[in-house]
């Protein structure tokens, strides 16, 4: 069965405060959508809800006819969705490698732990020189490449990806965003990327989504993007 | 392999010492020393991998007392079927307290195992069958062959205890178990995104290191041959089984073994050769020392030691 990630119709948020009204949207495998939006909008929530960090209060999400809703975030990872969280959430005092191995925990994937630590390093060739420094004493573009690693770790069919742009030099920003999209390529993941660079995210999105104060406002291919007005409003300044 | 050789060695050696024609008194003092091992190995196991502060030591290790002296009072049982039901006893009440207590965080937590220490002794005030507020006297049993005194057994069983802690600690600390409560001492939310069950693991922990709090407990009314609660659950055995990792260091199996020797041992010194209150001050002084000066413990100390001295 194909894999297809859909989320119909979801409410969600944080004690009083509601951060998603009614949000659908859908991703078919081997696709790269770009969810695009300026802070506070509303994308690190619908990651977090389809990673069952957050329960939505109204709506469905589904991957590949399983609902997501009812399970824990363990369980999800075991379905095989990974996410690299915002701010990359590293494990700063613990070494390289121990990070990589922590991004394996599932039982299916700590069978295969060898062949996914090699492939790690052989995706990401610095990681291995670095594997016994702290995670924490790497610079910035380094971890922002262990976080991608570590996720891909748990060898996932669906990689959501929470802004890989905090924080990083622009030059890094699009050797992160070149990096997906070889990884994407070389191994077939299906991406659903947050970011709030309109022209990196394009660069290796096929379709986005914009979402504003929690709702989605407008979607489209790329083509349709560039020339949408909000778009032109928010990001370009235009 | 190396480890369980040395392991056997020192029960061995234990074992020895105990049918050996040594003074009386290293039995009585060194069982309390070994007993600070057991707590430190286990608290750590808890307190130093997941970093999760726990002071309700005395509540398990005075629940896996309580569980020793009932078994007695009511059927004669055994020392080893008294330290299986203080096993046990330890260990239901770290999942208990786990399951209520494991979702809060930081001092929160620390707060509600405070709380569980208190609850326990109340009851175990209330509860006439076991001695109530007065405490209990009670008869010990006949001592088993070849020791020749009960304090010279005990020792040799705790010492078989504390080798079976330290070997559960390492375990889990070298395991896949001990990777993820890394992970959750580090940053827990990152940890769960990961997929690592951070719940379950800090259950588990939690399960393990009350499990053995209640195994050092289950001999202690035997050792006094009396029990009552204000003692068993007293709190220097929650500072006693915290100092003690933060003394030795809390990365490393070794690290609460050699700050409960370093520790434990200096009191019984202080208790003889000064005097029994200056014992808790000797604690007190300690922990500021390295909480300042060597937040990494004697283990910290060493390593820094070892690179400065290869370079």
């Amino acid at each position: 069965m194909a894999l297809e990630l859909k989320i119909e119709g979801i409410d969600a948020g944080y004690g009083a405060v509601r951060a998603l009204h009614g949000i659908s949207l859908s991703i078919n495998e081997k696709e790269t959508v770009a969810l695009l939006g300026t802070n506070g909008n509303g994308k690190s929530t619908l990651m977090k809800c389809v990673m069952g960090m957050v329960r939505p209060t109204q709506g469905s999400i589904t991957l590949s006819g399983v609902d997501l809703t009812k399970l824990s975030t363990e369980e999800i990872v075991n379905l095989g969705v990974a996410m690299v969280p915002e701010g990359r959430r590293l494990f700063p005092k613990l070494t390289v490698e121990e990070n990589l191995l922590l991004g394996a925990f599932r039982p299916l994937a700590r069978k295969e732990i060898k062949s996914n630590l090699d492939f790690s390093y052989e995706a990401f060739p610095v990681l291995k020189e670095r594997r016994r420094q702290l995670a924490g004493s790497m610079s910035g573009g380094q971890q922002q490449m262990l976080a991608i690693a570590r996720a891909l770790m748990s060898a996932p069919k669906l990689l959501l990806v929470d802004e890989p742009s905090v924080g990083l030099a622009p030059i890094l920003v699009s050797h992160t965003i070149t990096k997906i999209k070889e990884l994407k390529e070389k191994y077939g993941l299906t991406v659903l990327m947050a970011e709030q660079n309109f022209h990196q995210a394009i660069r290796i999105a096929d379709r986005g989504y914009i979402i504003v104060h929690g709702e989605i406002r407008f979607q489209g291919d790329v083509k349709a993007l560039e020339q949408n007005e909000l778009v032109k409003s928010y990001y370009l300044g235009t | 392999m190396r480890f369980w050789i040395g392991a056997l060695l020192l029960a061995i050696a234990a074992g020895a010492l105990a049918v050996s024609g040594v003074n009386e008194y290293f039995f009585f003092a060194a069982y309390v020393v070994i007993t600070y091992i057991v707590l430190a190995t286990a608290w750590n196991i808890l307190g130093g991998y997941a970093g999760y502060v726990n002071f309700g030591t005395p509540a398990f290790f005075g629940s896996g007392a309580y569980a020793a002296v009932v078994l007695f009072q009511a059927l004669g049982a055994p020392l080893v079927v008294q330290i299986a039901a203080g096993t046990a006893m330890g260990a239901a009440l770290g999942f208990g307290v786990g399951v209520m207590t494991l979702r809060l965080r930081g001092i929160f937590f620390a707060i509600a195992t405070v709380a569980v220490v208190f609850i326990m002794e109340t009851l175990m005030i209330n509860w006439r069958y076991v001695g109530g507020a007065t405490g209990l006297q009670l008869q010990r049993p006949e001592v088993m062959a070849p020791f020749a005194t009960y304090a010279r057994m005990l020792f040799f069983v705790m010492t078989v205890m504390a080798i079976a802690a330290v070997g559960i600690a390492r375990y889990i600390q070298t395991s896949w178990v001990g990777r993820g409560l890394r992970a959750v001492r580090d940053s827990e939310e990152a940890a769960e995104a990961n997929g690592v069950p951070t719940l379950k693991l800090k259950l588990i922990a939690c399960v393990v290191s009350g499990g053995l709090m209640g195994a050092a407990g289950a001999p202690m009314p035997m050792y006094l041959s009396f029990i009552e609660p204000a003692s068993t659950f007293s709190l220097n055995y929650a500072i006693g089984a915290l100092a003690a990792p933060m003394i030795g260091g809390t990365i490393h199996w070794l690290g609460p073994v050699i700050g409960a020797i370093v520790l434990a041992s200096l009191q019984q010194i202080v208790t003889v050769t000064i005097s029994g209150e200056m014992n808790v001050l000797v604690v007190g002084v300690l922990l500021v020392l390295f909480v300042v000066l060597a937040p990494d413990g004697i283990l910290g100390l060493f390593k820094r030691w070892l690179k400065s001295s290869s370079r």
